[in-house]
């Protein structure tokens, strides 16, 4: 194509001798990064040779051209040379943007990937790639337990949800390479759709200052990103293979990556999981098996000045729930809390029976960015994903093989967001937000709906400015807006809506009365702003101290305002509120942090204060035909959360490590002057690593966990009576489990295979001892221990 | 540039379909197929006297409003009397009868009677599941001397079948309905 050009320039020019030649080509070069003019650019007009030099502001003028295309180029000593094709007519103004010179294109990449910070005045958390190859078997939740002030919320040992500071569910929003997760998070046992494997590193933000993101991440962020991918012809994967004894199951997941020179690159990646009946110490787990498959596809075009990026995952879960907590009621609960080992124990088996969900979620993304000269970088996002959630219950008869619970979920969200350096030492962040969002539950089931069909719209704009005021000295201000609009219809029964006395309080809302029944049509509209305000300082090389103010509102989940009826897998009757409001947060957080290779250290107090916290508990005990059931009701109060998360390091010798963690997290409920209910315990890990270096990177540890008793938990015990003693029995649904210590065991060593590929092997062993135990915040620890010794078995190829 | 363009058309061609979606279209009724909300026991004297008639019925299903529960009369002493438990859903119209479903998946479930100690009444069954073990929906009830307390009924899904009464089944806890009867 070029020599075509060349040609054709020749020719033009030999044929346009008698042309008029008195015209001149001027204009101004500049650096296409942050638009400043660039001095002593050379440019050199090819055909004539005529070289000039650009000015002091950066402009440059040739004169006696003629009316014809000129091949020029352009040089600058920190710039790559380029050529052009210029077309002069008459006087020619024409401008140029020059990219940096290679070496230093390299420099800016990484401090591009700086600018990426979520947030810089709150001390980040993250979970290497390393780490997430440990737990490539595992969930995300289990995964991003590993870091102090995270724990989790269980449902058995699959259904795992991370909690932050003690909170979870929709106060802990997901980012999932760049896209909000909305995959039906409201209820405890939901658990987070993604495969951890699709991760190259999982960023941890304790508190709402990622704005950018979310402006109702009360709890705080989680972030997964994809791995970089540099401009290089390169062809590149590993594959990871994981068996472990307990659950007699395997992992398998694999990726490639191609990339090349010219910015395009692409990048396959699937996963696939199944495990049977896990095991306690003394017995199994029934029905408590996994099947997990999911793949992605990751393409694109990377240049320095823009890029496109596609992206899909596909995500399918089937998880069996625990045979044993499926009861109907209060008597069941009293048997199954009396008896020491599960009500149901069979035989080990890789089948999933009901209860059971099965989840498919699609998330598809393009984005595209481009840089402009004086604004900055402007990226632009679509996303959609749908979300469809399967729940079997045990049902009789012709019932027995549908769902009790069928969700589909689609939400589309556009975001356009303005990345521009506004001087040499501030930045500006912002962006807007638009999605919509549908919920269909199917009526086929022949279940009355536990989340009712609803569209909802968001609107959201926000700003974020960051100052770097001294060297050691950084400040950043920013500032959200957003707009919900909620269109729900949802039957209510009739009793119901009266006991609520909502027929007085929302008369105008119902839409058709049926025998026992009501349609209703609440819509809401929520204003929600949110804020952060936050200092980074450091003192010297070493010692850093963060200080983070930040304001998060959230809107009440369709759960929180429409649950009612029992909730089979919980054995309860789950009520909500039409009249619930937003919750609003307000969380300090302070991180003092010092780096070092021998002894490193951060401390991490927090509080948080939060109005009109949503809080489902234990209210009543409700009489129906099938006997007592419990009744759990969501409440507004006003709460208040406190703790610290400590981190430490200390290196004995160069080959022998000492690693800390420690966390405390208190909650009350300021309204009723009590404990807040499933906050987690006092827990601290403690880990020996050797690790050599030249013995093939041969390491191994020892990892202590020990988990307090919780003390501080609020009383929501009952009384049933039970016929066939004659007594009243007391249901102890609140004493938490005692404390417990595991040990686990971890090694691997790499074997080099070739120059560019790589074994690793490890091996692991989970609680080693084989402890048993119960984990306050795991929501079947009523009914069973939680899981035994488990040998772990993971080999690496990395090609 | 030009793939902004293209990327920007797509954003908003997806964009407009999404809003296109019928949003008019209210939802359709469910009316739950598995609720229990009324069980009748009906206790046929052999003698030829009144029949007794014990009821819970809960139209609303779990939640809300406690069930009503009606005795139609006291149990005669000495009197030996034929037990039948009819399950409805009274939320359908005609109402569904789910005694059907129980004893189509007869191996599955199990009634039990527990009596309470003041009481002077003693249980049968009378029918059996596809394995020859008890299933209860028909049973015979002996009135014994003049007494009160508590009749309890108690249908359990999946219990260990055969067992030595409702302490070793086991199972999940399907109705659980308790009588205060007198035998006069």
């Amino acid at each position: 194509m070029r020599i075509y050009a060349l040609m054709g320039l020749l020719f033009f020019s030999i044929s346009s001798i008698s042309q008029n030649c008195n015209n001149t080509l001027s204009g101004k070069i500049t650096d296409s990064h942050d638009g400043t003019a660039l001095v002593g650019a050379m440019v050199i007009i090819a055909g004539t040779e005529q070289t000039v030099v650009t000015d002091i502001n950066g402009y440059f003028n040739i004169q006696n051209l003629c009316d014809q295309t000129y091949a020029i180029q352009i040089s600058h000593p920190y710039c790559l040379t380029n050529g052009y094709k210029v077309k002069v007519e008459g006087n020619t103004i024409k401008d140029f943007q020059l990219e940096h010179h290679l070496e230093e294109l390299n420099e800016i990449v990484l401090k591009g990937h700086k600018e990426n910070k979520k947030i810089n005045t709150i001390a980040e958390n993250k979970l290497t790639q390393e780490a997430i190859e440990a737990y490539s078997n595992g969930s995300l939740g289990d995964a991003l337990n590993s870091l102090s002030g995270v724990s989790s919320l269980n449902t058995g040992s699959t259904v795992v949800k991370p909690m932050i500071n003690g909170l979870h569910s929709s106060r802990v929003v997901l980012i999932n390479n760049g896209v909000r997760m909305e995959d039906q998070e409201w209820g405890v046992e939901h658990a987070p759709n993604i495969d951890v494997n699709t991760a190259d590193h999982i960023t941890l933000i304790k508190g709402a200052g990622a704005i950018q993101y979310s402006g109702d991440a009360i709890a705080g962020v989680i972030i997964t990103e994809p791995q970089a991918i540099f401009i290089k012809d390169s062809l590149y994967g590993k594959t990871i293979v994981s068996a472990s004894s307990n659950g007699r199951g395997s992992t398998l997941t694999s990726k490639l990556t191609k990339s090349s020179a010219t910015g395009w690159f692409g990048t396959v990646q699937g996963t696939r999981k199944r495990y049977g009946d896990f095991e306690a110490p003394d017995y199994i787990l029934s029905n408590t098996g996994t099947s997990e498959s999911s793949a992605s596809l990751r393409f694109g075009l990377n240049k320095f000045n823009y890029g496109i990026e596609g992206y899909y995952s596909f995500y399918k879960n089937k998880i069996g729930i625990l045979s044993a907590s499926h009861i109907g009621g209060a008597e069941d609960q009293v048997r199954a809390i009396n008896s020491n080992i599960p009500l149901i124990i069979n035989d080990f088996t890789y089948d999933i029976g009901d209860p059971k969900q099965d989840i498919t979620h699609h998330l598809a993304r393009l984005k595209a960015f481009k840089k402009f000269a004086g604004l900055g970088k402007v990226t632009l996002q679509y996303d959609f994903q749908q979300n469809h959630r399967l729940e079997y219950d045990i049902r009789v008869g012709d019932d027995s093989d549908k769902p009790s619970l069928d969700l589909v979920l689609k939400t589309h969200t556009l975001l356009v967001d303005i990345d521009s350096k506004l001087s040499e030492n501030s930045t500006l962040k912002s962006g807007i937000m638009a999605r919509y969002q549908d919920n269909f539950a199917d009526p086929s089931t022949g279940v009355r709906r536990l989340i009712p069909d609803y569209e909802k719209y968001d609107l959201g704009i926000y700003g974020i400015g960051t100052f770097q005021l001294q060297d050691n000295w950084f400040v950043e201000a920013g500032a959200r807006f957003d707009y919900s609009y909620m269109d729900v219809y949802k039957f209510y029964r009739t009793s119901f809506w009266e006991s609520r006395n909502y027929d007085e309080l929302f008369p105008e809302i119902v839409v058709e009365e049926f025998d026992n029944q009501l349609l209703t049509n609440p819509q809401y509209n929520f204003y929600n702003a949110s804020g952060t305000i936050g200092s980074t300082y450091s003192f010297n090389d070493n010692y850093k101290l963060f200080l983070n103010y930040s304001l998060a509102s959230r809107v009440p989940n369709p759960s929180e305002l429409f649950s009612e009826g029992l909730h089979h897998s919980a054995s309860r009757i789950e009520l909500g509120d039409l009249n619930f409001s937003s919750e609003i947060a307000n969380k300090v957080a302070l991180t003092f942090q010092k780096q070092g290779t021998v002894f490193g250290f951060s401390i991490q107090p927090f509080i948080n204060t939060i109005n009109n916290f949503i809080v489902i508990e234990p209210t009543d005990v409700e009489q129906t035909i099938r006997g007592n059931f419990q009744v759990w009701e969501y409440r507004q109060t006003n709460a208040q959360l406190l703790g610290v998360d400590v981190d430490a390091t200390y290196a004995f010798t160069k080959n022998l490590d000492f690693k800390h963690q420690f966390s405390f997290v208190k909650g009350y409920d300021r309204n009723n002057k009590a404990a807040l209910i499933s906050m987690p315990p006092v827990n601290t890990t403690n880990e020996i690593t050797y690790q050599n270096l030249k013995a093939n990177h041969l390491k191994l540890a020892i990892q202590s966990e020990y988990v307090f008793r919780q003390n501080e938990y609020p009383n929501n015990n009952f009384e049933v009576y039970i016929a066939q003693s004659e007594t009243y029995e007391l249901v102890d649904v609140s004493t938490p489990p005692d404390a417990y210590h595991l040990l686990n065991f971890k090694s691997s060593i790499d074997f080099p295979i070739t120059k560019k590929s790589n074994l690793t092997l490890g091996f692991s062993v989970t609680n080693l001892l084989n402890t048993r135990y119960r984990n306050y915040l795991n929501s079947l620890r009523y009914y069973a221990d939680d899981l035994g010794r488990n040998f772990l078995f993971n080999l690496k190829f990395n090609y | 540039m030009k793939t902004i363009k293209t990327l920007s058309l797509a954003v908003v061609a997806a964009l407009s379909f999404a809003s296109c979606s019928d949003d008019d279209d209210t939802p359709e009724i469910v009316n739950e197929e598995e609720v229990i909300t009324t069980m009748t026991v009906t206790l046929t004297p052999n003698d030829g006297s009144e029949v007794i008639t014990l009821q819970s019925r809960d139209l609303d299903g779990e939640g809300s409003d406690a069930p009503v529960i009606t005795i139609s009369g006291n149990l005669a002493s000495g009197t030996t009397y034929d037990g039948a438990i009819v399950l409805l859903n009274e939320t359908e119209s005609p109402a569904e009868d789910i005694t059907e479903e129980v004893e189509e998946e007869s191996d599955e479930h199990q009634f039990f009677y527990t009596i309470s100690s003041g009481l002077d009444v003693t249980t049968e069954y009378s029918n059996n599941d596809s394995d020859g073990n008890p299933l209860g929906t028909e049973f015979t009830l002996t009135a014994g001397a003049a007494s009160t307390g508590t009749i309890t009924f108690t249908l359990r899904h999946e219990p260990t079948k055969p067992n030595d009464g409702i302490e070793s089944a086991g199972g999940e806890t399907d109705i659980l309905v308790s009588y205060s009867v007198t035998v006069e």
